[in-house]
């Protein structure tokens, strides 16, 4: 590898995220990247509401929710945004112990999340025989739910992968814009599941 | 320039020449001649709009052809250098307001037609049929007259007809051009519109969405007759005589045959057989309802109604509807049953109102 | 390391070169290769489909080939010919009109155009094992849920992978544009050519997501058993349709956008005057874009979502008009009181307006709800779509194929022999498609495999099927230019039609691998042309001439799209036979793991030294 000269871990600037033309590119990117996200969470949203009464003689949407767990879920997504918030404003000051210290709090609370997600859909396939074959209600209730499920896996393996691979080498300007997306794509996962805790379940107890 | 101009004209002969030859179409197929309400609301608005969109082409082809004229390259003034322009207010805001006035011009009557033609107040007063699609034919069940038909589809003229229709499989579109435009027929609702015919005649009907294979085979038709020879017709439908034998020995071993290869698993023999259900399922009738099939428009809704090609439907659908739902349905038949089960079917004539009465 | 690739020769070493590659030019002509691949496919099966039609009740192919036929030249058309093609275009071209080295994400543009490939091939696989998709190109839920065979299937999986692929381009061109233009170049200096690729990757970026959930539904409930479209279980098929068309409208103008963009390049070079209301034409462009999404339900006037639903829409559709007039009118004052030169880039450019106001006006038509219940879904609309696709889109990349062919190969094609496939084209194409209009009305739905005797069809469709072999003759001569001029076409220079405006024609042709040896200081709108009024020769450098930073090139993206093309296979057959998991799984490891190397291992690019900088003469 060529020496380059655009990083020197020594010389950090204020905002390492930001201070190289492809942390401000992959920043961007993502950023637009979550509107395309936008549009497929909005488009599994309208799905879930045409047919979230089309239980087809299954359990309808009051019989299945328990806002307990739920709300449980919810808990542990937003404080996990928060923690990576945290582990940026550590970033920002270059301190990368204590910035990986809040990632990996922010990795634990979200499998914590995931460990809940997976018990909710055990609970219903058992206990309800409520699956994604049962009825449209089942098709779109665990297609919209499964796929935010899916981002917080893929955003899980993200952060574990980054932190393993810079645990040694420190923080630097190369994988500062890294920590940094992802930080932005937690954040969208977790005003998903806002949408979600919401649209799905308090409305679907309400209903 | 010669050149281009030269060669559009030609070109433009050519099209004019193929639409003369063309012509319209055929008399009740065609959208082009309205016989009836929705055809008709329709025909208002493909004119007004036709003549709108003529204005505008010909401006633009004004401009067009004289800046083409005027502005061309010619010899001598390869380095001349045209004065750069960079916009025209008063132009830009004369080409944006007078397009947003066309537009509401066009805009108001389609809302209004659109709202015309989805009123259903007065159904309750009007005759009302369901109507079902299928992989490729179309049933038709008269609600509150207890009669069912198939594939043709009689109405009174100068009335609204109001149709419920579903479908049992995928989505088909119910489409009668000298009548009414189209509409689609859904499996998981169903849709309503009406259509009024204002004179009498056999209107062609055309599934409209892909179906399968068979969906530019799947035909039927609206036979418009005075409101008495409705009358007629549907008194008579009411009144088949199942238990009656046919008169020829013929047709009396077709009706062994029709029954001995179980045909009526599918297809009823008389026009009160059980209805429609609704809901999504396909919950039959399987097959086309025969109670009049002596007095069809076609066979199979395309072939000419004779006997011949009733056999040769009877002996091989699959070459005649590909994807059709009865081919090997029912044990193979030889020449001499087909023409028995033939011979029985065309003898099935409940009424005096036939296609022929609509003047066809 | 310096240029390692480039100057290694030999088949392999080329080959290597081209499989790895992450240079905007080098992606551009791939797609722009792979896109005329699939159009000249899309041909094929668009004459068959007009042989088939070419007089009544006719048996050329059977009812169930013929199903196919139409649903794979809709598809390859859209999907694998049109769209790529633009996106080659737009990668050739849009960095260097913004004075841009390379695109923001170099290892994103290989991967979305493997993915692209793969997907098109996927697509096409299905030919030979056990037939192609038969649901149309819309794939309308429950005709494609009950279609047998595995065709919808490669539908779905090629469509999601080219999907994919066409998601990232779009990002990536959005990045691009936002961040690495040329010092001066403020958005209101951009060429439209750039503006329309910005709006256009916009509009992929909210319009493709909609598809992508369309697939994955169509494939849960074709291939693990979901009910989305079921109507037995409370399903409802008219949810394909509406995301179908989220998506589907607003792709007409991922099509149509770019092609205006590439005429407001070519009306004022060679008109030799500057785009009239070039203001007007960047806000008519965005607010074609938005009211694009605003539409979609016009193509479900028949479905039966209500008057007001259709009013709505209705009045909607219509006010796209006024945008797209502004347009039309601005082309035409760009051309009034210029000096007009005609050749064949020229020629495309200019039958284009007439041509595509006839579609524009069929638009409106349609757009009257009521007056659609007559046109849906007949030969109106079959008319109508290929006036504007063909009218627009085609002859846009005709039209930029002259003009661009010089800078991206060094040659200019064949005069003589653009003229010719010009006119038989554009005579075909009337001759094809206008007559359509009136075979709708006179009772011919589309997609019909026979129509029957004694219907007044047969003039009709005889006269269409005549204008279709004109076109084809046109497509021949067209390739036949295109290899003649890659032997012994005239050589070009870097401004090759001397009244270039922009900044593209202020590189060499073709242009060097880093594009621009000093970044150009830009001075305004048409900055070439504004510094050749000034009796300047080039472009005022912005910067002094030092090393470059370049990306490496890579074959990842590739191997990272095989891997998800091997999974794609093992989803499609894994329904019936559970050892096909193994595909899937496979593919999904080698795709994940690719991943995991471009995230573990370290990629700072290279950079060339001042000296061979130094050496190229730009």
């Amino acid at each position: 590898m060529s020496h380059d000269h655009s990083i020197d871990p020594n010389n950090m600037p204020k905002d390492p995220a930001k201070a190289t033309m492809e942390g401000k590119h992959k920043f961007l990117g993502l950023w637009i990247f979550l509107g395309g996200e936008t549009v497929l969470f909005a488009c599994l949203f309208g799905t879930y509401l045409a047919l979230k009464d089309s239980a087809a003689g299954g359990p309808t949407t009051q019989e299945l929710y328990g806002l307990g767990l739920v709300f449980l879920m919810t808990m542990l997504l937003l404080t996990s945004s928060l923690t990576s918030v945290y582990a940026i404003y550590h970033m920002k000051n270059n301190d990368f112990k204590k910035m990986q210290l809040w990632m990996g709090i922010t990795a634990l609370l979200g499998i914590a999340f995931l460990a809940c997600e997976i018990y909710e859909f055990a609970h219903y396939i058992h206990d309800y025989g409520f699956t994604f074959r049962s009825s449209a209600f089942g098709s779109a209730f665990y297609a919209l739910v499964g796929f935010h499920g899916g981002h917080v896996v893929f955003g899980l393996s993200w952060i574990i992968v980054l932190m393993i691979r810079n645990a040694k080498r420190g923080l630097d300007l190369y994988n500062a814009p890294k920590y940094n997306t992802f930080a932005l794509y937690w954040h969208f996962i977790d005003v998903v599941w806002v949408f979600i805790f919401t649209v799905v379940y308090l409305m679907g107890m309400v209903s | 320039m010669r050149g281009w101009m030269g060669k559009t004209k030609v070109f433009f002969v050519f099209a004019l020449l193929a639409l003369f030859l063309a012509g319209c179409g055929i008399e009740n197929l065609t959208a082009l001649e309205p016989k009836g309400y929705g055809a008709e609301k329709a025909m208002d608005l493909i004119i007004l709009t036709t003549l709108i969109m003529i204005g505008v082409f010909i401006v633009v082809m004004a401009i067009y052809v004289i800046t083409l004229v005027r502005f061309r390259r010619k010899k001598g003034q390869e380095d001349h250098v045209p004065k750069q322009v960079e916009g025209n207010h008063k132009l830009e805001v004369i080409w944006t307001v007078i397009p947003i006035i066309l537009v509401l011009v066009i805009a108001v009557p389609t809302v209004l037609a659109t709202f015309d033609l989805a009123d259903d107040s007065r159904a309750d007063e009007l005759i009302n049929v369901n109507v079902k699609g299928n992989q490729y034919w179309w049933h038709f069940e008269y609600q509150g007259e207890e009669i069912q038909t198939s594939q043709d589809l009689y109405i009174p003229t100068g009335e609204r007809v109001y149709l419920h229709m579903l479908s049992s499989d995928v989505i088909h579109s119910f489409w009668v051009p000298s009548i009414s435009g189209k509409m689609d027929v859904n499996a998981e609702n169903v849709n309503t519109m009406y259509i009024e015919a204002y004179e009498e005649g056999v209107y062609w009907g055309k599934c409209a969405e892909l179906c399968g294979p068979s969906h530019s085979l799947m035909d039927f038709k609206v036979i418009a007759v005075s409101p008495d020879e409705y009358d007629a017709w549907v008194n008579d439908m009411q009144n088949i005589d199942t238990e009656a034998e046919p008169e020829n020995a013929v047709a009396q071993e077709g009706q062994e045959l029709f029954e001995a290869n179980n045909c009526m698993n599918c297809h009823a023999t008389d026009a009160a057989a059980s209805g429609i259900e609704g809901g999504p399922q396909n919950n039959g009738p399987f097959g086309p309802n025969l109670s009049n099939f002596g007095d069809r428009s076609n066979v199979a809704g395309i072939l000419e109604h004779n006997k011949e090609n009733l056999v040769d439907w009877l002996m091989d659908p699959e070459s005649i509807k590909p994807g059709n739902k009865m081919t090997d349905q029912y044990p193979e038949l030889n020449q001499d049953e087909a023409e028995s089960i033939a011979e029985y079917l065309l003898q099935l004539q409940p009424s005096e109102i036939t296609p022929e009465s609509a003047g066809d | 390391m310096g240029m390692t690739s480039a100057q290694k020769s030999g088949f392999g070493a080329t080959l290597w070169d081209w499989l790895t590659t992450v240079d905007h030019k080098k992606i551009g002509i791939l797609y722009l290769a792979a896109g005329a691949f699939f159009f000249l496919l899309g041909g094929l099966e668009a004459v068959i489909i007009r042989i088939q039609l070419i007089s009544p009740e006719n048996d050329f192919i059977s009812a169930g080939l013929y199903n196919e036929m139409i649903t794979m030249h809709g598809t390859t058309m859209i999907f694998f010919a049109a769209t790529p093609l633009l996106f080659g275009l737009m990668n050739y071209i849009m960095p260097l009109q913004i004075g841009a080295r390379d695109v923001a994400f170099p290892f994103l543009n290989s991967l979305g155009f493997w993915l692209f490939l793969f997907g098109g091939i996927m697509l096409n696989i299905s030919w030979f094992t056990g037939g192609a998709p038969d649901a149309g190109w819309t794939n309308y839920a429950p005709l494609s849920i009950q279609s047998p065979g595995h065709g919808v299937d490669y539908y779905v999986m090629g469509l999601q992978l080219s999907g994919a692929g066409t998601l990232m381009s779009g990002i990536n061109f959005i990045v691009t544009i936002v961040l690495m233009r040329a010092p001066g170049m403020t958005y209101m200096r951009m060429p439209l050519f750039t503006w329309t690729t910005f709006v256009t990757s916009i509009l992929v970026l909210f319009a493709f997501p909609a598809l992508t959930v369309g697939l994955f539904l169509m494939m849960f409930d074709r291939m693990f058993g979901s009910a989305f479209f079921d109507a037995a279980l409370g399903g409802n098929a008219v949810i394909w349709q509406h995301l179908f068309w989220i998506f589907g409208h607003p792709e007409v103008y991922i099509l149509i956008l770019p092609a205006f963009g590439v005429f407001s390049e070519i009306l004022p070079t060679f008109a030799k005057k500057r785009l009239f209301g070039y203001t007007a034409m960047v806000f008519a462009t965005f607010l074609i874009a938005f009211l694009g999404f605003m539409v979609w339900a016009h193509h479900m006037f028949t479905v039966g979502l209500g008057a007001v639903a259709n009013s709505i829409f209705a009045v909607a559709t219509m006010a796209i008009a006024v945008p797209t007039g502004i347009k039309i009118f601005n082309w035409l004052f760009t051309l009034w009181g210029g000096s007009i030169k005609i050749n064949s880039a020229m020629l495309w450019s200019l039958a284009f307006i007439p041509s595509f106001t006839i579609g524009g006006m069929t638009g409106v038509m349609l757009a009257s709800s009521v007056a659609d219940y007559q046109y849906h879904d007949t030969y109106f609309v079959v008319g109508h779509f290929h006036y504007v696709i063909v009218g627009g889109v085609v002859f846009a990349l005709l039209a930029a194929m002259h003009y661009w062919w010089p800078k991206m190969f060094g040659r200019y094609l064949h005069e003589g022999m653009g003229q010719l496939a010009f006119w038989t084209f554009f005579i075909g194409f009337h001759l094809t498609f206008f007559i359509q209009h009136f075979l709708g009305l006179m009772g011919m739905p589309r997609r019909y495999w026979v129509f029957l005797e004694n219907q007044g069809l047969d003039t009709g469709n005889w006269i269409s099927t005549l204008g279709a072999f004109f076109m084809t003759f046109g497509v021949i001569v067209f390739v036949i230019n295109m290899i003649y001029t890659t032997i012994k076409g005239k050589k070009a220079p870097g401004d090759a039609w001397g009244t270039g405006r922009t900044l593209e024609w202020a590189t060499a042709s073709p242009p060097i691998h880093f594009n621009f040896k000093q970044m150009p200081l830009v001075r305004g709108l048409d900055p070439l042309w504004i510094e050749k009024m000034e009796g300047n020769e080039k472009m005022t450098p912005a910067e002094p001439v030092d090393e470059i930073h370049m990306p490496n090139g890579s074959i990842l993206p590739l191997i990272m799209t095989i891997g998800f093309f091997i999974a794609s296979l093992g989803f499609i057959y894994q329904a019936g036979n559970s050892y096909w998991l193994i595909a899937v799984y496979l593919g999904m490891a080698i795709g994940l793991i690719c991943m995991l190397i471009r995230s573990l291992k370290d990629d700072h690019g290279y950079h060339i030294p001042k000296e061979e900088v130094e050496r190229e003469d730009d």
